[in-house]
């Protein structure tokens, strides 16, 4: 691509020293993007909007906020009670948080389901991956801030875990903690933390869409860009679609915000911390509940491998397995709009999610849905197994198996033909 | 090396001793961050502050026969019963092979009657019900550790549930009859 020419002199001064212009009238304006995305796509600029949201919220609360065990509830009740539009910055942010999740795994299953994890796209879902992960330690540790109940006990619960490793558990957790157990040492470090993270998120979406703007955007067809005829400049048209995109967002946003705003939380919350009593019934925020739910799952041993340490791994492996994808899968077709049986399979592995999030929320021993004899734990464990089956078995199988339907010649004949049909 | 455009055999030894050079110099860079980078690792150990603050006195005398009490040791809790002799009989019953995490009451007390354990579920850290009066204290009259559903006997051993091992017995040593130090 060459360079555009500015007309502006001031413009084409910086960007003869710094074509900082230039790369962001290639990546913003012109880049070209298939002519065929649909609403899917929307989600990428989306979690890029709530990222910068994130940032400039928690920087004001920081402003207010106290990370000390003794003042660090009071704090952020006083940010709720006394500080101008305190309670407003704060709940964008713990909402933001939810909407971070809603976003970014909507935006997950999209590539899913249109194979965009595949060659050339590995690096793209790869650097995904590890934003998914960075935004979970993000959120985790941002959720002990407040000091209640459920962040005091969700730190431990969740710091414990890695003292289920042999040998190096238990002096890794104290080192964790700064302490023998989750008191100030921790809570400071993991302000110290949950200030930086977002800021290597931000690095990490820098490389996520430079990746993008060099292997280019997949679409709904999973058929690569070959002529001109296929792609429009970004700007005007997916520029206008992302604002669009944007403002349905923002009422979904703000109506939690201004209408529900304790509605994804936790009550317990709101009780300040007690290293002396445990409340009844630990639950993590609802986006971690299908990752709690595949840990809890797993209460017995293999191999000798104590049940504990076997959670712990199964919940790792339950994310790193996505980095392995684009080998698992052994279809030559992205999209599952050509391929009838994965199609099911996918969303089949949709529910599965969803039934993990349910058997994450509820106690063991409880009954599933009410079904009388059929525990969570055993509903947990089923749906554990099919997580792991999907990509592990269906993927290479279906994959090979599956006769896939005719492929388009082209997005733009794809284009042509659906609106033929209209 | 081999793409050296001196094929006489006299560079070699000089090229040889660049590639020395460069692998020592990484080698000692390498080393050096690590090094470099060890202070901050410890900084984030228990500092001196913390650890001046590991050892606490208990005073024995008011707790009754039957009774226990939490005191916190480490920023957690340590269970301190005084057991009846029920209790006592009790842990000693149980054959070691029954049990998860096989050790006698005996290397788990220095006096019969008074059991001290940290109060926190081996699993994943909760603290386990059963030292308030009247409180639940599972099917092994020890405590019941609501979060995942741990059971402890009377000596603190693991019974049943996710749990991998009894509840820790930290170091402490009787003052006098009525005094313990924690620590
Ligand atoms: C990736 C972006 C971020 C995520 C996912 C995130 C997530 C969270 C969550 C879940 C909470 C707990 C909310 C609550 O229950 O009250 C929280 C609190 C907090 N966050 Fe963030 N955060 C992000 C970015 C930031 C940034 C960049 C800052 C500072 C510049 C910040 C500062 C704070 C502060 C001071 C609190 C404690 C006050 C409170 O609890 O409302 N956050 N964060
Ligand atoms: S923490 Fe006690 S049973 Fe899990």
């Amino acid at each position: 691509m060459s360079a555009p020419q500015w007309n502006n002199k001031v413009v084409k001064w910086v960007d003869d020293r710094l074509p900082v212009i230039s790369m962001l009238h290639h990546s913003a304006y012109e880049y070209p993007t298939p002519k065929n995305l649909s609403y899917m796509w929307n989600f990428g600029s989306l979690a890029g909007f709530v990222l910068v949201t994130m940032i400039l919220s928690g920087i004001f609360l920081v402003m207010n906020y106290t990370p000390h065990t003794s003042m660090a509830f009071e704090s952020v009740e006083r940010i709720m009670r006394d500080v101008n539009y305190g309670w407003l910055i704060r709940y964008i942010h713990m909402n933001g948080a939810s909407m971070f999740f809603i976003v970014v795994f909507l935006h997950m299953f999209r590539g899913l389901y249109y194979g965009s994890y595949k060659a050339p796209r590995e690096m793209l879902w790869w650097i995904g991956i590890l934003i998914l992960l960075a935004m979970m330690a993000t959120a985790f540790m941002g959720y002990v801030l407040p000091w209640g109940q459920m962040s005091f006990w969700g730190a431990t619960v969740i710091t414990n875990l890695f003292s289920a490793f042999p040998i190096i558990g238990d002096p890794l957790v104290t080192w964790l903690w700064g302490g023998f157990s989750v008191d100030n040492p921790t809570l400071n470090r993991f302000f110290s933390l949950h200030y930086l993270m977002p800021f290597i998120i931000l690095g990490l979406v820098v490389l996520h869409v430079w990746a993008l703007h060099s292997v280019r955007s997949n679409n709904p067809t999973g058929v690569e860009i070959k002529t001109p005829q296929d792609s429009i400049p970004f700007h005007p048209y997916y520029t206008i679609k992302d604002l669009f995109g944007m403002g349905v967002f923002l009422i979904f946003f703000c109506g939690f915000v201004f209408f529900a705003p304790d509605y994804l939380g936790h009550p317990d919350n709101y009780i300040p911390a007690n290293p002396l009593v445990t409340p009844p019934h630990i639950v993590p925020e609802w986006y971690f509940l299908p990752f709690y739910a595949i840990l809890r799952s797993i209460d017995f041993t293999i191999f000798g491998i104590p049940a504990k340490l076997l959670g712990v791994l199964a919940m790792f492996a339950s994310i790193v397995i996505l980095f392995v994808i684009p080998w698992l899968d052994t279809s030559k077709v992205r999209s599952s709009k050509f391929r009838p049986v994965y199609k099911w399979f996918f969303w089949l592995f949709v529910v599965d999610t969803f039934i993990l999030g349910y058997c994450g929320a509820k106690a063991p021993d409880d009954y599933f849905m009410g079904v009388p004899g059929l525990k969570v734990i055993v509903m947990g464990q089923l749906s554990t197994l099919y997580y792991f089956a999907h990509f592990l078995v269906v993927m290479p199988l279906v994959g090979k198996m599956e006769r896939p339907k005719p492929l388009p010649a082209s997005i733009s004949e794809s284009v042509l033909k659906e609106g033929a049909n209209a | 090396m081999s793409q050296s455009v001196h094929s006489s055999g006299e560079h070699q030894p000089d090229e040889n001793r660049r590639d020395f050079l460069t692998l020592a110099t990484t080698a000692v860079g390498v080393v050096g961050a690590g090094c470099a980078l060890l202070p901050f690792v410890d900084s984030m150990n228990p500092s001196k502050d913390v650890l001046a603050l590991a050892s606490v006195e208990v005073n024995l005398s008011n707790i009754p026969v039957g009774q226990a009490v939490k005191v916190m040791w480490r920023g957690k809790p340590v269970f301190i019963r005084h057991r009846t002799e029920r209790e006592i009989n009790e842990a000693n019953e149980v054959a070691l092979n029954e049990l998860v995490d096989p050790q006698s009451d005996d290397a788990r007390v220095e006096k019969k009657e008074w059991l001290i354990v940290v109060g926190v579920c081996t699993h994943l850290g909760c603290i386990p019900m059963g030292t308030a009066t009247g409180e639940a204290r599972g099917d092994y009259d020890g405590w019941y550790c609501p979060c995942h559903g741990s059971h402890y006997d009377t000596s603190g051993r693991i019974r049943r549930g996710p749990a991998p091992k009894n509840l820790e017995v930290p170091t402490y040593t009787f003052l006098t009859d009525t005094s313990v130090r924690i620590g």
